[in-house]
């Protein structure tokens, strides 16, 4: 247990010093410090302009006429403000029904991927029956296959599920229930049920707890940290997902946004289209604003997953 | 994992012959009750489908008639495509510029940053926000800033030098690098992140130890940081070429494969051959192609790991 937190230790007094490439003598060289500067401030126009800059273009086109995005669409400031394209969203669009299915889906996913991997991280990690470990390797497994050979296959069982004959096409089911098969999820889980001291379980378990009891009021409270973290991560792969839902969800009343905005594109007048989307994006980055230390730490864990 | 001392609950009563009133005594019903949504999901959702790809690229299936067996027809059928050569060949080329144009920026990007004194969240929130638009709305919007006329987003940028417009999207010759660049603008931000937390592990005393010996800047970046980000820097490379290979949003929307099959990926031919409106319920073909595709890329990962074993793992 000792050596972790030497590590953490020394990286907490590193972090303090500020102890990066560049060394305090570089920085009281004259040339050194301008140099570093005019690097620094062009990399901040530069990431100003591609990762605010496309944001701003879209507010901007949002609440401003088709002409003016048609035939000035690099003018920094619009001839015209249309605030009226931010209701006809809602009005005539009816983007709210679409954000609505997609906060439908994102729940639901949610609700399957905790549920699974809370049950099966514990039965793997604390109840541990005979031949679990060859369970977890069959999970394990699923990690390794690529998720395009999925996808064929997965389309015919929702069509028509084998031994139920049941048909999940058309019904948020069809996003649900797979959204539940993520190995991913099941192993970080389990990997966080391992590291939980033994000793409570048996304390519990001395008290008479049985193993709902256990699960409920012990290792569920417990892992309050690990839950939020996966649940994050759910809700944001049920946001970007585009594939799935558009193969299995084919009537528009039940497609979430990221299917609809594309059938959009062709139906409506560009600025109504651009402000769609601008109302698309509002969520994710007030989410992002919120929750950015949460992002900026765990992203790069899912980008790690999702490649 | 396995080496870990017996959890509580096994641990608890001797191992010895098991009946079945044993089994339910020792909460086997409860741990089955706990083990139901692992099997049900994971069975109906993920391990049978696996399967089924593989009996479905030996079938002919096209969900009308009754499957029947064809062999390794649906694979020579899929191989003699003049498609198949197309989708491969745009398949390598959209992974190669991928790797010219993102595989270093988002380095550069995270070595500088790291090295910034103020507004240290401020840049790494800017490089992040790109990830955080839904992906169907970064590609939309870039195909409002693409549009081909004089007075498109991009064009009339280039208007105000001189040059253009290009048909950037239209062309042949464009439609691919334009998509590479909508797709890298887009994920360009997740690796940068990934980097700057990798540089935080840099001991602080090896920069110490380089200035003693007189290291300027720049050999400091080459002979201590990049030795120390290699490991890293293989795994981003290998799970970047595994994602390209697999590319489906963004031809799908900005191009539709298009113009002249430019862009057809692997991964649209895949889904042409089961949901494309022409070639639709060749489920056995993609089925094939999907396999083909899998098993490249776990041959290609594990020689990969091969050849780099004794770069990546020191440091």
């Amino acid at each position: 247990m000792k050596t972790p937190f030497r590590i953490r230790g020394r990286k907490k007094v590193a972090q303090a010093q500020q102890r990066g490439i560049v060394s305090l003598a570089d920085w009281r060289s004259r040339r050194i410090r301008w140099t570093l500067q005019t690097v620094h401030g062009l990399t901040l126009v530069l990431l100003l302009i591609i990762g605010l800059g496309p944001i701003l273009w879209l507010a901007k086109a949002a609440i401003t006429p088709t002409q003016d995005t048609l035939r000035q669409p690099m003018a920094l400031w619009p001839n015209g403000f249309d605030l009226d394209l931010i209701v006809q969203t809602f009005t005539k669009v009816h983007i709210e029904r679409y954000f609505m299915n997609t906060v439908w889906i994102a729940v639901g996913s949610w609700i399957c991927q905790i549920m699974v991997a809370t049950t099966a991280g514990y039965a793997l990690s604390v109840l541990r029956p005979r031949g679990s470990n060859f369970l977890f390797g069959l999970v394990l497994a699923t990690l390794f296959v690529p998720s395009i050979v999925l996808l064929v296959p997965l389309y015919l069982t929702v069509l028509d599920m084998p031994l139920v004959n049941l048909k999940l096409v058309d019904t948020f089911w069809a996003v649900w229930l797979p959204a539940g098969a993520s190995a991913f999820n099941v192993v970080i889980i389990k990997r966080f049920f391992d590291s939980l001291p033994r000793e409570i379980f048996e304390a519990a378990q001395v008290d008479g707890a049985g193993p709902f009891r256990l699960f409920w009021s012990i290792v569920l409270p417990l892992s309050r940290p690990i839950v939020g973290v996966v649940s994050v991560f759910a809700v944001i792969a049920t946001w970007k997902d585009y594939l799935w839902p558009m193969l299995v969800l084919p009537s528009p009343d039940k497609q979430p946004l990221s299917v609809r905005l594309p059938t959009l594109e062709r139906g409506i007048q560009l600025d109504l289209f651009i402000a769609s989307l601008a109302i698309a994006t509002l969520f994710p980055i007030a989410l992002f604003l919120i929750f950015q230390r949460m992002f900026l730490r765990g992203g790069g864990l899912s980008g790690a997953i999702k490649g | 994992m396995s080496s870990r001392a017996e959890p509580a609950v096994a641990a608890s009563g001797v191992r010895k012959r098991r009946g079945p009133l044993t089994w339910v005594s020792r909460d086997g019903l409860s741990t089955l009750v706990f083990l139901l949504p692992l099997l049900l999901i994971f069975g109906m959702f993920s391990w049978f489908p696996i399967l089924r790809s593989f009996v479905m690229a030996v079938q002919h299936t096209n969900l009308v008639s009754t499957p029947t067996f064809v062999g390794l027809n649906n694979f020579a059928t899929v191989l003699a495509d003049p498609l198949f050569g197309t989708a491969v060949a745009n398949t390598a080329y959209f992974a190669l510029l991928a790797l010219i144009f993102g595989y270093p920026i988002p380095l550069v990007l995270a070595v500088i940053m790291s090295e910034t004194r103020r507004f240290k969240g401020l840049y790494s929130a800017l490089a992040y926000l790109p990830v955080v638009v839904p992906p169907v709305v970064g590609v939309l919007l870039w195909k409002v800033f693409y549009r081909g006329g004089p007075n498109g987003a991009f064009n009339s940028i280039l208007g105000t030098i001189g040059l253009g417009p290009i048909q950037w999207l239209g062309d042949a010759a464009m439609a691919m690098p334009s998509v590479v660049v909508e797709a890298t603008w887009a994920a360009f931000g997740g690796t940068v992140i990934i980097y700057l937390a990798a540089l935080l592990s840099v001991p602080p005393e090896l920069y110490d130890a380089a200035e003693v010996d007189g290291a300027s800047i720049w050999q400091k970046v080459r002979h201590v940081t990049l030795p120390h980000l290699r490991g890293i820097l293989f795994i981003t490379l290998i799970l970047q070429l595994i994602a390209t290979a697999q590319v489906f949003t963004e031809p799908f929307l900005l191009t539709e494969g298009g113009p002249a099959n430019s862009t057809t990926t692997v991964l649209l031919l895949i889904y042409q051959y089961a949901f494309g409106s022409s070639l639709g319920g060749h489920f056995g073909e993609a089925a094939a192609l999907s396999l083909m595709l899998a098993a490249f890329l776990g041959v290609f990962t594990a020689v990969y790991f091969w050849l780099t074993r004794s770069w990546s793992t020191e440091s």
